[in-house]
């Protein structure tokens, strides 16, 4: 497995794209399917316990879920003043899904891609060289800008519901220096505009990037001090997942809560 | 040719490593400017601990942010180099 220590770096970076020479249209199907399936498995255990909800007698999970929901709703309270059905549930989709993304990088690194090469020697007759999987979707960039540029999205769909669309673009002008630099006004609101999506889809990838990066590198250290290095890592670890995760739902509520505001 | 890939070569290892320290600096300041405001303000007022802990991760969560984007580029420089890629495509057109 190890050989040559800079070819298993690099065979632990690659994504298994299709095509494999890339291209604009390429897309990285291990990143797409690992985080379509820990979509599905949140929907699925949310709303198992949203259909069993018992007030009298709730099971553990469903005490489990409360608090994460709970946990979301206090947070939202506290950013957003306005009114909206969306925030909540959008707040904690985020949550729950960057952090499950985020968890994969917990697993050994070298167990789902060992698997992959042997269903793809032996069932699909591959050369198991050439089986490329990384099974951390945010440390994928393409996953972190698309939900980046989607809270994008959304804070232009927010500003625009709450000011209006003309009102939008007149505060496009108008706003930090007053009406009569317009030009300058709309530079700023752009970078500011760009600046959001940039930072927070570099800074989720680049936690995840460095965090895998430094378990490959792990990896190749002989066994006896696999654990020595392996386990602290692992352990801070678990505390950055959880703040990344974090620190990408409430940028996004304070974010929306922003472009709903009024001066 | 092989003073050309070395001089490339050593100038991307200094180029990453700078990346990664300057970063680091920054960041541990920010931490240490950050961390002792809080425990400050702790002992001030005991009762806001809590409000003010979610505060603190979510300030230290950005405060990684830009030292992280910089471990990015300069890992990208360590095991993708792009500019050995685009003076090997130079000299081999």
């Amino acid at each position: 497995m190890a050989g040559n220590a800079t070819e298993y770096i690099k065979h632990h970076l690659t994504h298994a794209t299709v095509p494999h020479d890339g291209g604009f249209w390429a897309i990285n199907i291990d990143t797409f399917s690992v985080s379509l399936a820990l979509g599905f498995i949140f929907l699925f255990v949310f709303t198992r316990v949203a259909k069993t909800f018992s007030m009298e007698n709730p099971g553990r999970l469903q005490l489990f879920v409360e608090m994460i929901v709970e946990m979301v709703a206090n947070q939202v309270k506290d950013v957003f003043h306005a009114k909206s059905a969306v925030i909540a549930p959008l707040a904690l989709t985020i949550f729950v899904w960057v952090f499950l993304m985020n968890t994969m990088d917990l697993l050994p690194v070298d167990l789902l891609p060992y698997i992959a090469q042997l269903i793809g020697e032996h069932v699909f007759g591959a050369d198991p060289h050439h089986v490329y999987l990384r099974v951390v979707p945010s440390a994928d960039v393409n996953a972190t800008f698309a939900m980046s540029l989607s809270v994008m999205f959304c804070i232009i769909g927010f500003s625009i519901k709450a000011k209006g669309l003309g009102g939008y673009i007149h505060e496009l002008f108008s706003a930090p220096f007053g009406p009569k630099v317009g030009p300058i006004n709309f530079v700023f609101q752009i970078i500011e505009l760009l600046a959001k999506p940039i930072s927070l889809a570099l800074r989720l990838f680049g936690n995840m990037y460095a965090g895998e990066l430094i378990f490959i590198l792990i990896a190749l250290l002989p066994f006896w001090a696999q654990w020595l290095l392996g386990a602290p890592w692992a352990i801070f670890h678990i505390l950055v997942i959880t703040l990344q995760a974090f620190v990408f739902m409430m940028l996004t509520i304070v974010y929306l809560s922003l472009a709903v505001e009024d001066h | 040719m092989e003073a050309l890939v070395t001089q490339i070569q050593s100038m991307t290892v200094l180029a990453a490593a700078l990346i990664i320290g300057l970063g680091a600096i920054g960041t541990a300041l920010g931490f240490a400017i950050l961390g002792g405001k809080f425990l400050e303000s702790s002992a001030r007022q005991p009762e806001l601990i809590p409000v003010l802990q979610t505060k603190l991760f979510i300030i230290a969560g950005l405060l990684d942010a830009i030292s992280m984007i910089g471990v990015g580029v300069a890992l990208l420089y360590t095991f993708n180099n792009p500019f050995l890629s685009a003076a090997k495509a130079a000299l081999g057109a």
